[in-house]
Parts: structure tokens; C-alpha cells; sequence
């Protein structure tokens, strides 16, 4: 069992994958570390020398923004359109798609799940 | 898709002749402006424009905040109040 930046403990997988499992690392970024530390890809995360783990987690706190930290400067950033009052931060504001994706249909994944109008059906 | 950086930020040449115009009159005015597409530049901070809408020309208080925004982005050219409930619906 291993922890590296913070709560995560990911399993017995190969390291690539297990990477994958904190917040803000995807397969770029897990490759990028594994390639930095030299591990390879084969090796799974129980098989890791506990230096191994300490220079993973090193990397990760020096180079990448993960998990919380991650989350806030997110969080930041969509407030700032928000006080901005620019038509990004409106949308935003309303639970709309920020991007000019129709909302005559779809859009359920800002919109969340359809509710029904009440009398619409005679 | 970014804009290259060898272009440089897109501003209406006669926004920069207003802005300057009005940081010389000393009266703070609204500077009516139709230019939606333009880009804001550091030089328009602190300054109040009238961005029209279509409709009219929504006040925008500059701040440094919005530098590299469009000033489209602070007019909404439409207006929403929700859908009024139904007739048939009312009526039952």
C-alpha cells in the first residue's frame, strides 16, 4: 500500500495505472513521471522499492498541481469569470454550458437531469 | 483554438483614438462603442464604455481583470426571464 500526495492509495496495479487514480494525473502526465523516475512500465505498485515511492511522490510535489490544490485553483479561476460578470462567468452562473453548445436539447450534463414541465403533455 | 502571438491582440484602431481622447478630457463619460469583437487592453483600465447590445449601450467599468476579454464578453445580446408557465396547466 502506497500513499503519494495525500488520500490516494492505489492498488496493486502497474504504476502507469495507478498513477492515473489521483486527481490531475491522466496517461500523459502518469508516463512523464514513471519516465522521470525510471520505471518501467511493467512494474507494478507492490513491487516498488520504498525510495522509489519517496522519489515518485517528490516529483509529484514538485512538478505537478494535483488533487485539493488542483480542485481550488479550478474553483478559482471559475469564480473569477463569475465577479467578472463577462458572459462565461453568466453562464456559469446559471448551470448553463459555457462553451455555445445548444441547449434547445442535450446539455443535460450542466443542466443535470431533465425535469418535467408541469402541463406540457395535454 | 488560441490566437498566434505574433498577431498581437485585436482592438478596432479608432477604440485606442477614443480611449486616449477620453483620458484627456478629464469629465468621466461613457465611451459609446459598437465594437464587440475588440480586444481590452491594458490602456483601457479604469475607463467606462458603452458596449451596445443590439439595443443599447450596456455600461463596462474596466478593470484589470478583464484585460485580454473581448468587450462583447460584458454585453449579454439576449435576455431570458424563464418561460412563463403554461395556460393549460394554469388553468387545471
Amino acid at each position: 500500500m502506497a500513499r503519494i500526495a495525500g488520500v490516494n492509495i492505489p492498488t496493486n496495479k502497474r504504476v502507469i495505472i495507478a498513477l492515473q487514480y489521483i486527481h490531475g494525473i491522466g496517461p500523459k502526465k502518469a508516463e512523464e513521471i514513471c519516465e522521470k523516475v525510471g520505471i518501467p512500465s511493467e512494474r507494478r505498485v507492490v513491487d516498488l522499492t520504498d525510495a522509489e515511492v519517496l522519489q515518485i511522490r517528490e516529483t509529484i510535489d514538485r512538478d505537478y498541481v494535483v488533487e485539493g490544490d488542483l480542485r481550488r485553483e479550478v474553483a478559482i479561476n471559475i469564480k473569477r469569470l463569475m465577479d467578472l460578470g463577462c458572459y462565461r462567468g453568466l453562464r456559469h452562473r446559471r448551470q448553463l454550458p459555457v462553451r455555445g453548445q445548444r441547449t434547445h436539447t442535450n446539455a443535460r450534463t450542466r443542466k443535470g437531469k431533465a425535469k418535467p414541465i408541469a402541463g406540457k403533455k395535454k | 483554438m488560441a490566437r498566434s502571438i505574433w498577431k498581437g491582440p485585436f482592438v478596432d484602431g479608432y477604440l485606442l483614438k477614443k480611449a486616449e481622447a477620453a483620458r484627456a478630457s478629464t469629465r468621466a463619460e461613457v465611451i459609446k462603442i459598437w465594437s464587440r469583437r475588440s480586444t481590452i487592453l491594458p490602456q483601457f483600465v479604469g475607463l467606462t464604455f458603452g458596449v451596445y447590445n443590439g439595443h443599447k449601450h450596456v455600461p463596462v467599468n474596466v478593470t484589470e481583470d478583464m484585460i485580454g476579454h473581448k468587450f462583447g464578453e460584458f454585453s449579454p445580446t439576449r435576455t431570458f426571464h424563464g418561460h412563463a408557465a403554461d395556460k393549460k396547466a394554469r388553468r387545471g
